[in-house]
């Protein structure tokens, strides 16, 4: 059934485009189901021998409505699938939701120290272990095995603690509008701190291992360069845009929550290798983001254990709102996820307790956008390294 | 530059006529846009010197409900130089005949993130955008009826003939 409307134009043209690339190139067909693609995602090539002439990315395999769920359901209920979006940084996604609701309820001011405190350890050290699956797994797309196992044993420590702290591996639900759902468990700093003191020699072990590594380094180098004005026009935010050489990090811009009163840097791509924006510059901003959060970690532990130590009488739920039902407004909230600008953007209509909308705004859907652009004219194997410097989420992306 | 300034200088380069209305509701103020004009206003936003909102952050399409019988587009724009946040927007009323879909020019060739975002309005809300490169469904499968974000959708019971549980 064939209709002809302005409406299924596009989709006419593109059927043509491959019917016709079909007869002169190869139409090759990447993924879903190919370790390489980071999850379900479906590239379509166009290619001539070795050479990609063109990138179509097909994405969707992963919709599960989240933006239909979220307006049959409360703000409170809404966080166990809004840790479903971009499954291996849970915690930085509760959080910008969180704080969204926090902010048009009015309460983000009322929430105490510790807790903030506490959300941002948990964040950082689950921005850890998601940088840790980016390097480890680029590792695999590149050919080299052991960073792999090593970054997931490394990964498995952190599993451990925010397992328990919040009871469950990786969806964790842990923190609730307007506090957490428990206290740290007793013990917890303690074991952070051996946690940190036993990575950060990993840490130059990885270095050593895959960084400096020449093999690794001619496979990324000079390959797939992005340069700032197209990262910033395609909407690419996070590592991305930082290994185009911007310092540009929300958690400074913004400075919600407990970040203003910590001191961290912002690492950016300098073309040490080869070009600014290259692969190997958006890898190196993963590493030096591990340290950076390494710095934050052990900054909320040091005020986690003195000043803001844990007291039998502290209630993490004490401010919970009993309702939640924002007055009417639009709200924009915008916070640094693991993989960049994690953005949702609420309407509330001031009488329910359900957001009449809620758009996710996910960054691996912004930078996975601009993979057709910095893959025209690269070799196959070169698209690999590409797909996989952008470290994108498919959960994220199809939502 | 604050949002009485961004106003001004929009007035006094396209005309009073282009600004609609402001909306004060919330802690973001937001500036109702002549929806045939946005693409020219995100274009001067971007490339004034003074304004520079160069990193178009969200897109959202939305159906404001049954009652209202409206479709609206928001644009949450950001300026990484001077650190600021605008948010436009564009509404229309439109009688939901699926023949017949609310429309709004594409801001594709001003920021290209708006492709994929756009895509997603079209897909999920059911709003056309003109001029746009390639307006195709993005998250679900090209013959699917319907558009889901819409507050009348039904859920549909079979897809190609094979039930949905």
């Amino acid at each position: 059934m064939i209709t002809i409307s302005k409406y299924n134009e596009a989709l006419n043209r593109y059927n043509k485009k491959i019917a016709d690339a079909s007869v002169e190139d190869m139409v090759l067909n990447m993924g879903p189901q190919h370790p390489s693609t980071h999850g379900v995602l479906r590239l379509e090539l166009i290619t001539d021998g070795e050479i990609v002439k063109e990138v179509i990315p097909h994405i969707g395999y992963l919709h599960r409505c989240f933006e239909k769920h979220a307006e049959s359901l409360t703000y409170q209920q809404t966080i166990p699938l809004n840790d479903r979006m971009d499954y291996l940084s849970t915690m930085n996604n509760s959080h910008a939701w969180v704080m969204g609701v926090e902010r048009m309820l009015g309460i983000d001011k009322d929430i105490p120290k510790r807790i903030e405190y506490i959300r941002v350890l948990v964040c950082e050290l689950n921005r850890i272990a998601s940088h840790l699956i980016a390097i480890g797994t680029y590792g695999i797309d590149i050919g080299a095995f052991t960073p792999f196992l090593w970054c997931f044993t490394d990964r498995e420590h952190i599993m451990g603690m925010l397992e328990w702290a919040s009871g469950s591996r990786m969806l964790y639900n842990y923190i609730w509008v307007g506090g957490l759902f428990y206290d740290l468990p007793v013990g917890f700093e303690e074991r952070c701190r051996e946690f940190v003191d036993y990575f950060k020699p990993k840490m130059v072990e990885l270095n050593q291992l895959l960084t400096n590594n020449q093999i690794f380094i001619s496979r990324t180098a000079n390959v797939g360069v992005l340069p700032l004005d197209v990262a910033i026009n395609y909407g690419c935010s996070g590592p991305v845009l930082r290994g185009s050489g911007l310092k540009y990090d929300l958690r400074r811009i913004d400075n919600y929550s407990a970040y203003p009163e910590l001191d961290f840097d912002i690492p950016v791509g300098k073309g040490e290798m080869g070009t600014v924006g290259d692969c190997w510059d958006r890898y190196k901003v993963r590493v030096d983001e591990i340290d950076q959060s390494l710095k934050m970690v052990e900054q909320c532990l040091d005020r986690l254990q003195k000043e803001l130590k844990r007291t039998p009488e502290f209630d993490p739920r004490a401010k919970l709102p009993r309702k939640i039902t924002p007055k009417a407004q639009d709200y924009y909230m915008r916070a640094e996820g693991a993989k960049g600008e994690l953005g949702f953007y609420f309407i509330a209509d001031g009488r329910s307790e359900i957001p009449f909308r809620a758009k996710a705004r996910g960054p691996s859907f912004n930078n996975l956008s601009v993979l057709p652009v910095i893959s025209k004219n690269v070799m196959i194997a070169d698209l690999i390294a590409i797909v996989g410097s952008i470290d994108f989420v498919l959960g994220e992306v199809d939502r | 530059m604050s949002f009485d300034d961004i106003k001004l200088l929009l007035t006094n380069k396209f005309g009073e006529s282009v600004i609609t209305g402001e909306e004060y509701t919330g802690m973001q103020p937001a500036l109702l846009i002549d929806p045939d004009r946005i693409a020219e206003v995100c274009l001067e936003l971007r490339d004034n010197p003074k304004t520079y909102f160069d990193f178009l952050s969200c897109l959202t399409g939305i159906d404001y409900g049954i009652d209202s019988g409206r479709f609206g587009v928001v644009y949450n724009l950001s300026s990484i130089p001077y650190h600021l946040q605008l948010t436009l927007k564009v509404s229309k009323e439109n009688n939901r005949n699926e023949e017949e879909l609310p429309s709004f020019p594409s801001v594709t060739s001003v920021y290209r993130t708006a492709d994929w975002h756009e895509r997603e309005a079209f897909d999920l809300v059911g709003i056309f955008f003109e001029g746009h490169p390639d307006l195709r469904r993005i998250l679900l499968p090209d013959d699917w009826e319907g558009y889901p974000l819409r507050k009348d959708y039904k859920t549909a019971e079979y897809y190609k003939g094979i039930k949905i549980d």
